[in-house]
């Protein structure tokens, strides 16, 4: 276990080297956020000073050096835009996320699992085939469309749920969560259902899949002529087996859902990381994008690693890496 | 069971929901867009310079249409060619109760050079002050090496901060609102970034007193979101109402729509330096001589414009056909230039005339996310030219990748907007016009390289001359110059348009700012 768990560290190591770098050129390239932030009938003076107090002006090589010396000790550099550090900005924003993905996830499991459950049950009534119908309206809506639609009829029409922004956070143990309060729920439902519904149709396929794979199974009728009860069968027995591939799907996804929460934090107006990332793309603050990839390809690395670990628990054939 | 849970989790926070409404004589407005900082010199650009209105005072107002008016200096004059004399406005107070003097207003002037890390900055405001004199805590002279007629202008650029409160203190301060002391009718309560900044009423404000008592501002990027927000009642105003939801706002019960004309002009800028263009061809597709070096060609491509059409059908009505680079009515118009006239068959003639008969192939690029529908208007252009002998080809980019090229010059013929900070034309033609020129600061966005030594002539004379009147008229030939020239090819004048609840309304500025003192209660 532990030779895997420092190759992994290595090798972790070098997927965030090359994607500083592709990140860093991939930046570089696309423009210089001067052109973009400075006033338009600003002096040539003013562009030159605002390029050499940015360290814009030394080429590529030494401003990655800069940064990747900054890096080593913690610091991502200032943001361009808000002249703050760009680790402290996206930092001050991760809850917000944080608590839409956990909440998005929460409904996607609570609702999903049990949801493609039934309908690998019920897989030839009305019921199954209900749940798959809204199970495929789940995947092929696009989530910005749903978004504006779940604004316009709860929102607008029927007046029953805020259209966007952030309810009043309580404090609890130091972070400021917003579903510890009834108001800040009534915030918290529309975005987080958006962002759910691709992954609670998601944990209905799969759940599906794995019930009517595993009712075929021995196992299941031995059980039944044993004389154990269908809701232990299932709720136990079936349900332990299918969460090898849910998990794993989940699992990556739930890095997805927080790296990508853009859409939704735009259209709600969520004030969370994935808002800060594509506002801070359009004006090319390269210190904040940096960081942000830094820290979502962590991210992905740490859930990989969770995942991975859980797995073996979960299925004792499985050994991980090298492990004889 | 869980469903069930969560079923009543909705209707029991609707209900609360519903209950804290009833909150009144608080605004909560929804903004299109959220303040970099707080600090009101950090970064000169639009959002940051509304904000900055709300808690701090310019020496010199602009009203809601952009004329000045005294704000904390009373009175004004040039005691010689080089000195300007400011009397300061007494009995003013901060919002920690600290007087303002003129103390205030000489660190204010040093401090904006000196703003670390600033992505622009208002040094180019302050930059011709030579010494600041402080005669008397309540009368300031400002010293130029040049005569500066236009100093009154650059006072209305840039609001005061207290000497006692930012002393010392970075960008990072006034973000957190420790430094964010001003003289201005809202103090900050906080700012929570990304969800809301809360603001509210300095009851010893010296101007008109300030109607509401708390206001909350929220920063609603999506457009369709900030109209949503305001249909569900969940802010009492928007800004920005995008025109493809005026019509249907218009109807809509509970809301009510309020326009101004703005400054924000959209024109064409083209090459009309160099000889080699790179993207102009002829109909084969081989390299030819630059066809808009000629001032037909210009003025034939201005002639082949339909702006009636675009302002109506694309801008559905909310937009005003351009003749020059600010509306009508404003200091150093002309009277007499007006917006070219749809002539598709004399820009033919005009092309026919400078030896392009068959016309030649082009291609215009423009932003798809900076202006009012600007991909839109790209488009339109292009298929107008089209018509006249023109093959124009689109190319449409993000404004991340959009500006910097263009000014790198990659581009021929360029869609861009602009809008003047100071109310008045020289600003306009300074950064447009006049001949590129990086040692005096000319033509900073002349991205067509335009030259014509008549325009520099008359805008650096206008630039020296004090007297009101004579200034003026050298502005107006100046301008008549450019235009009749062709310099560029100015298109409309975008309309603002604000959204209110039923109740409300809002004086429109041109400007496009959203100011607490211009919502009023009906």
């Amino acid at each position: 276990m532990l030779a895997f768990l420092i190759r992994r560290i290595t090798q972790s190591a070098v997927v965030l080297l090359v994607m500083s770098v592709l990140v860093f050129v991939g930046v570089y390239y696309i423009g210089n956020p001067i052109d973009i932030l400075i006033a338009p009938d600003a002096s040539p003076a003013e562009y030159a000073r605002a390029v050499k107090e940015f360290g814009l002006d030394k080429p590529l090589w030494e401003q990655y050096f800069i940064f990747l010396k900054g890096a080593l000790h913690g610091n991502f550099g200032n943001s361009f835009v808000y002249n703050e550090p760009a680790l402290k900005i996206i930092f001050d924003r991760l809850p917000a996320t944080l608590e839409l993905a956990f909440t998005a996830m929460f409904m996607a499991v609570f609702m999903g699992i049990p949801l493609g459950m039934i309908a690998g049950i019920q897989h030839d009534n009305w019921i199954g085939r209900n749940i798959m119908r809204f199970s495929i309206l789940g995947f092929s809506l696009p989530t910005f469309w749903v978004g504006l639609m779940l604004i316009i009829i709860f929102s607008v029409h029927l007046g029953w749920l805020p259209s966007g922004g952030r309810g009043e956070p309580v404090e609890f143990l130091g972070m400021h969560l917003s579903f510890l309060s009834w108001k800040g729920l009534s915030y918290l439902i529309l975005p987080a259902s958006n962002l759910a519904l691709f992954k609670t149709s998601l944990a209905i396929r799969l759940s599906r899949a794995g019930v009517q794979e595993n009712l075929q199974m021995d196992y299941v009728k031995f059980a039944r002529a044993k004389g154990l009860s269908n809701t232990r069968i299932i709720g136990l027995h079936v349900m332990k087996n299918i969460m090898i591939p849910v998990i794993t799907v989940l699992g990556m996804e739930f890095g997805n859902l927080i790296a990508f929460a853009v859409v939704t934090e735009t259209i709600f107006a969520w004030p969370g990381m994935g808002k800060l990332v594509i506002d801070s793309i359009g004006v090319l603050d390269r210190p904040i994008i940096v960081a942000y990839l830094l820290i979502t390809v962590t991210m992905f690395i740490l859930i990989n690693l969770i995942v991975d670990i859980l797995y073996s628990i979960l299925d004792p054939r499985v050994r991980l890496g090298d492990e004889r | 069971m869980k469903k069930k849970l969560l079923i009543s989790f909705v209707i029991m926070a609707s209900l609360i929901l519903g209950a804290s409404i009833a909150m009144a004589k608080d605004l909560t407005i929804g903004l299109k867009g959220e303040p970099t900082s707080l600090d009101p010199h950090f970064h000169n650009v639009t959002q940051n310079n509304q904000m900055a209105l709300w808690v701090f005072d310019k020496i010199i107002l602009q009203d809601s249409r952009q004329k000045l008016y005294p704000g904390l200096a009373e009175s004004w004059t040039p005691v010689s060619d080089t000195v300007w004399e400011f009397k300061l406005r007494k009995g003013v107070k901060f919002h920690d109760g600290s007087p303002f003097t003129a103390e205030d207003m000489k660190y204010t002037i040093e401090r904006i050079p000196n703003v670390p890390n600033s992505p622009s900055s208002f040094t180019g405001a302050v930059g011709a002050i030579t010494e600041v004199e402080i005669v008397d805590p309540y009368t300031v002279r400002i010293h130029t090496e040049k005569p500066a007629p236009l100093m009154p202008r650059n006072f209305a650029s840039f609001t005061v901060v207290s000497k006692k409160a930012s002393e010392g203190k970075a960008t990072a301060d006034f973000n957190s609102g420790v430094a964010c002391i001003g003289t201005g009718p809202y103090k900050l309560v906080e700012w929570v970034r990304g969800d809301k900044i809360v603001y509210e009423r300095n009851d010893d404000y010296w101007g008109v007193k300030p109607e509401w008592e708390k206001i909350i501002v929220r920063p609603i990027s999506n457009d369709g979101t900030r109209v949503a927000a305001l249909q569900s009642g969940d802010v009492d105003l928007i800004n920005f109402v995008p025109p493809a939801d005026v019509k249907h706002l218009k109807a809509a019960e509970g809301v009510a729509l309020y326009q101004s004309p703005s400054t924000r002009l959209i024109y064409l800028h083209l090459d009309s330096d160099r000889d080699d263009s790179p993207m102009v061809t002829d109909n084969a597709g081989n390299k030819i001589k630059n066809p808009m070096k000629d001032v037909r060609v210009r003025k034939a491509i201005s002639k082949a414009i339909n702006r009636e059409a675009i302002a109506a059908r694309i801008m559905e009505g909310l937009a005003i056909p351009a003749a020059q680079m600010l509306p009508e009515g404003y200091e150093g118009t002309s009277t007499t230039l007006k917006p070219e006239k749809y002539d598709p068959k004399g820009a033919k003639a005009l092309l026919a005339e400078a030896g392009y008969p068959e016309g030649f192939k082009l291609t215009i690029h423009g932003p798809n996310d900076r202006y009012v529908n600007d991909g839109d208007i790209a488009q339109a252009i292009a298929q107008m030219l089209t018509k006249v002998g023109i093959k124009t080809e689109v190319n449409t980019m993000p404004k991340a990748v959009y500006f910097g090229k263009a000014s790198a010059l990659e581009f021929s013929l360029m869609l861009l907007g602009w809008a003047t900070d100071t109310g008045e034309h020289t600003n306009c033609v300074g950064s447009l016009l006049h001949t590129y020129d990086k040692e005096k600061g000319f033509g900073s966005a002349n991205r067509g390289r335009y030259s014509n030594p008549v325009v520099d002539q008359k805008l650096e004379e206008a630039l020296v001359t004090v007297d009101p009147a004579e200034h003026n008229k050298i502005v107006i030939e100046c301008v008549e110059a450019g235009m009749n020239d062709v310099g560029i090819v100015p298109i409309h004048f975008q309309v603002s348009v604000w959204g209110t609840k039923k109740g409300l309304s809002y004086n429109g500025r041109t400007d496009g700012y959203t100011l607490p003192y211009e919502i009023k209660a009906q």
